[in-house]
């Protein structure tokens, strides 16, 4: 039988809400992301190896193993101490904690990379190490490297998809839902991975948008 | 007679086993003009760097204010105590290290509001008058990439100003520039001077320290060879070191 591809309108109600949940899934993730990866990144700078060390173990742990992996430790293994998430919310720690981690090296090498004289003019202006990272350091690192962080995100919009297994309505458990109705497997994943392509768009002009933005002061 | 701003006492600096300074004494009174000359590698940076503890000190002591700066304190006591100290210490460097991502208006309201001295109002109109000040007021939304080396040196000069310092510290702050962009900043630092700001000027534009300065430092290898009025230093050196390091310089 050919394609069909009449049969959406019935579900466009399910694939909506999916396309939400993956929305909310990612924006969240992206920003806890984003965050976790300035903060990593300056933990692992800290002068005191006690800081440093279970930081970089983390992180070594993060990039070395599946971020399936991890989502089922999250979810499924953290209930075994007591701490039982909802699948969204154990999506989103996973997805944020696995890419916090990529960011972060990305940041670090870039806040190695500013100039140590603008550390010292921050510093010889009073401003304490903290304050100098916040405020001179860490926003021209970042902006240096936003073509970086952008394509990460970009690569988390993606990898969000795999939240479906732990049972998150989003986009693509969304579509398999459909398909187990209507029995019309290649009809949903063509719509799944058309809305998936449009959102991706949307991610990289709004990329491009920080790109241009942050680039400004060159 | 008041205590000298700047006392220092016995100063000495080594990185790893060379060292770079063997000994400093110096006094400074509220309102000198200091100029500090000498052939490259001789200590001029890190003497001015050991004032505001960019360097640490080896032995010796500094003074300022009444203050003993290189005092030995528990880490966090030591970083408190030495934020106050270079809140009161301006510097402004070879390389101007304007902060980038931020406009000229913005490098110079960064450290007033950080610190909680001003509201966002008072720090944007202090920082209006001080690129008055110092000829930009036209550039205050301008990034330091669309600015001219002199420029970008101006706007460092007023991000120090901002903090109400009651000491400049100045490291050959036109060797990058320009030659015609130099006569701008020296109109600048000779303004300052008029105005009896303390100031420590390391330059290789003699020129200008006799212009400039009221006190004249000559030093070489990590001591103070020779020190008085530019008039004396400059025209009747008495020390065989410092007659050809001037020769040398003034040949060039
Ligand atoms: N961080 C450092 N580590 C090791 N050696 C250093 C360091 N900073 C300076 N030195 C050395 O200390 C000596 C004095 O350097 P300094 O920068 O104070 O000289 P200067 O008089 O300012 O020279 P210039 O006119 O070239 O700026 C030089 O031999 C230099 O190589
Ligand atoms: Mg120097």
């Amino acid at each position: 039988m050919g394609l069909d591809f009449s049969i959406l309108p019935a579900y466009a109600d399910i694939l909506w809400q999916g396309t939400l949940w993956t929305i909310a899934l990612t924006v969240l993730s992206m920003v806890f992301s984003l965050a976790g990866g300035v903060v990593f990144a300056v933990l692992q700078l800290s002068r005191h190896a006690i800081i440093r060390w279970p930081v970089a173990g983390f992180a070594w742990l993060f990039m070395g193993t599946p971020l399936l992996l991890q989502l089922f430790l999250i979810y499924f293994g953290l209930v075994q101490i007591g701490l039982d998430l909802n699948a969204f919310v154990a999506g989103v720690i996973a997805l944020s904690l696995h890419f916090a981690v990529y960011n972060s090296e990305i940041i670090r090498s870039a806040i190695v990379a500013v100039d140590k004289g603008q550390y010292e003019a921050a510093r010889s202006l009073g401003l304490s190490q903290f304050q100098a990272m916040r405020k001179a350091i860490v926003p021209q690192a970042v902006a240096n490297v936003t073509p970086a962080l952008g394509n990460m995100m970009i690569a988390l919009l993606k990898e969000s998809a795999l939240v479906s297994v732990i049972g998150v309505m989003e986009l693509t458990l969304s579509a398999q839902r459909a398909i187990s109705d209507s029995f019309r497997p290649f009809e949903f994943y063509i719509a799944a991975g058309a809305i998936y392509y449009v959102l991706n768009l949307g991610l990289e002009q709004a990329v491009r948008v920080a790109e241009r933005r942050s680039a400004q002061y060159r | 007679m008041n205590e000298p701003i700047v006392k220092i006492r016995g100063l000495k600096k080594n990185f790893g086993s060379l060292q770079v300074l063997k000994g400093i004494d110096m006094d400074i009174d509220q309102g000198q003009i200091f100029a500090l000359i000498g052939a490259s590698g001789s200590g001029k940076s890190t003497l001015l760097r050991t004032i505001n503890q960019l360097e640490e000190v080896t032995e010796g002591e500094i003074w300022f204010d009444g203050e003993l700066v290189n005092q030995k304190l528990p880490h966090r006591q030591r970083e408190a105590h030495l934020n106050r100290l270079r809140q009161n210490i301006g510097m402004v460097f070879q390389h101007f290290n304007l902060f980038p991502h931020l406009t000229a208006i913005e490098n110079v309201t960064m450290a007033p509001l950080m610190l909680g001295r001003v509201n966002k109002a008072e720090a944007i109109e202090q920082a209006k008058k001080l690129l008055d000040k110092v000829g930009l007021s036209d550039r205050g939304d301008y990034y330091p990439s669309k600015l001219s080396g002199g420029q970008k040196q101006r706007v460092a000069i007023a991000r120090s100003l901002a903090m109400n310092p009651k000491l400049m510290l100045f490291d050959e702050v036109t060797s990058a520039l320009d030659p015609e962009l130099v006569g701008e900043v020296n109109r600048v630092m000779k303004a300052l001077a008029e105005e009896d700001m303390t100031m420590i000027i390391v330059t290789h534009d003699l020129r200008f320290a006799e212009d400039v300065s009221d006190h004249v430092i000559f030093m070489a290898d990590g001591l103070v060879v020779e020190e008085g009025p530019p008039s004396l230093v400059f025209r009747a050196p008495q020390e065989d070191r410092t007659k050809s390091f001037l020769q040398q310089v003034f040949n060039d």
